[in-house]
């Protein structure tokens, strides 16, 4: 049974980045989410507003990373905190760079909304699915300190990566044969992408989790 | 690594309380060692042993082999007061000899191994004053009473009393839990420049100290040795629970 610090109030101020990062993760699936819609509806009004919500990815960011500094100072953690308190401040940053990604997804939609559809978008919407079952794992791992959930996290960027791939074959293939459908597919291709970087970003999240419970590094070493 | 000081299977009793429990660890030379643990743990009694200080408490029974250099200090025919020459020890409360001056307080020990003459004693008394950095705040005062030093100064003075003597190996116990932060700092700034000649064993409550100073650490619990390693790896990656709930002040 996880022990509680002598200090309760310790416990609560890692508690509250815990519920930070919860927070920022739930709205950066939300980013995922609208950001596809956008582009699938043709909704360019919940483009703007998916681009618009990025401040408040941006404004936790801050929070968390004020939060975090104030424990290193005040508490001196070690072990397992230190660990914790570490990673907390570089999740962020990918929590970060995600929304992001979510804000140019939305922006190249409101651009492709203008345009008629190239075709029916199938796997985008999968990678997006998947991409954010990512994002949500890593976090519910790194929170819980669960570093089996973390280790099928960093297995599933393979699927996101496949259909990455897949995807760009495919808008070749168009680009080859109709010279017109070269500037949507270049703006399609961003988008997969971003969802693709997206998914790394959930990997370096599990990455670190893996760093955090077991006090192994397998950043860099898994192909 | 060589080894300066092995500890093997070490058991102390005082009556019928069993304070240390077969204890085995390997002290490297000119490294710090900080032990570290809750009240009550056995690493005060852990340290004392190493300079038989325990032969001085009637109803303490220490058994197993403690090696200085490969040979065993309880061993027979061994003298306490020539392994007390080689390890030397700094207690928590700085105690220099009060009806002594600074000069006196620091030659102190090294008169009692014999004679010594004007010329060898003021050498041996500026370059021990030299060393813990505390020459130039006194020497123009060498003969007015120790007393009159503060704490963190007195602390240094004793530092130096236990260097003159040229030992082998310094044991602190919680050397800086009586001075103020600045004091502190400074002793452990000392202790850093020490170990290039002496190995140092340091036995401390203030776990931030022990990260920033020592260069192995051990965690003791009710008088066993629960956890001993690199101190960069106890504090971010123990192996023991027990460690690490001890190290993030889940419990001690």
């Amino acid at each position: 049974m996880e022990r509680e610090h002598f200090s309760k109030q310790y416990d609560t101020e890692l508690n509250d980045i815990r519920s930070k990062l919860l927070e920022m993760g739930g709205k950066v699936e939300v980013m995922i989410a609208n950001s596809m819609k956008s582009l699938v509806e043709r909704d360019s009004e919940l483009a703007e507003r998916t681009i618009a919500f990025d401040h408040e990815i941006n404004h936790l960011e801050m929070e968390i990373d004020e939060r975090c500094l104030e424990v290193l100072a005040r508490r001196q953690p070690a072990a397992r905190d230190l660990r914790f308190i570490t990673l907390a401040l570089k999740i962020v940053t990918d929590l970060e760079r995600i929304g992001d990604q979510c804000a140019n997804i939305a922006k190249r939609a409101r651009e492709l909304n203008t345009e008629p559809p190239l075709k029916p978008y199938i796997d985008l919407p999968r990678m997006a699915q998947a991409a954010s079952v990512m994002v949500k794992e890593a976090l519910d791992a790194f929170v819980r300190g669960d570093d089996a959930l973390a280790i099928k996290v960093c297995e599933n960027d393979q699927v996101v990566d496949d259909l990455n791939e897949q995807i760009q074959r495919e808008l070749l293939t168009f680009m080859l044969s109709d010279p017109t459908t070269i500037s949507r597919a270049i703006k399609v291709n961003y988008i997969s992408k971003c969802l693709e970087r997206i998914a790394d970003h959930a990997t370096n999240v599990a990455e670190m989790v893996i760093f955090m419970v077991k006090g192994k590094d397998i950043r860099h070493t898994i192909a | 690594m060589y080894t300066k000081v092995k500890l093997e299977n070490l058991n102390v009793h005082f009556g019928s309380n069993h304070a240390v429990r077969d204890v085995s660890i390997d002290f490297p030379e000119n490294s710090v060692t900080a032990i570290i643990g809750p009240s009550g743990c056995g690493k005060s009694t852990v340290l004392r042993s190493i300079n038989r200080m325990h032969d001085l408490a009637p109803a303490a029974r220490v058994t197993g082999k403690i090696l200085l250099d490969d040979s065993d200090i309880y061993d027979k025919g061994v003298d306490p007061v020539s392994i007390r020459r080689r390890v030397g020890m700094v207690f928590q409360k700085p105690n220099p000899f009060p009806a002594m001056s600074i000069y006196d307080n620091v030659i102190a020990g090294y008169k009692l191994n014999g004679r010594v003459n004007r010329a060898e004693a003021d050498e041996i008394v500026e370059s021990s004053l030299k060393r813990v950095a505390l020459w130039d705040e006194v020497k123009d005062r060498l003969k007015s009473n120790a007393m009159e030093l503060s704490g963190g100064q007195q602390q240094r003075l004793c530092i130096a009393r236990t260097i003159a003597v040229k030992p082998e190996v310094i044991l602190m116990d919680e050397p800086a839990s009586a001075l103020d932060p600045l004091s502190t700092l400074k002793i452990e700034e000392l202790i850093e420049e020490l170990k290039e000649k002496y190995t140092i064993i340091i036995v401390t409550h203030n776990m931030q100290q022990a990260a920033r100073v020592s260069d192995i650490t051990a965690f003791f619990y009710l008088g066993e040795l629960i956890e001993c390693g690199e101190t960069r790896k106890i504090f971010t990656t123990p192996d023991q629970k027990q460690t690490e709930d001890y190290i993030t002040g889940r419990f001690g």
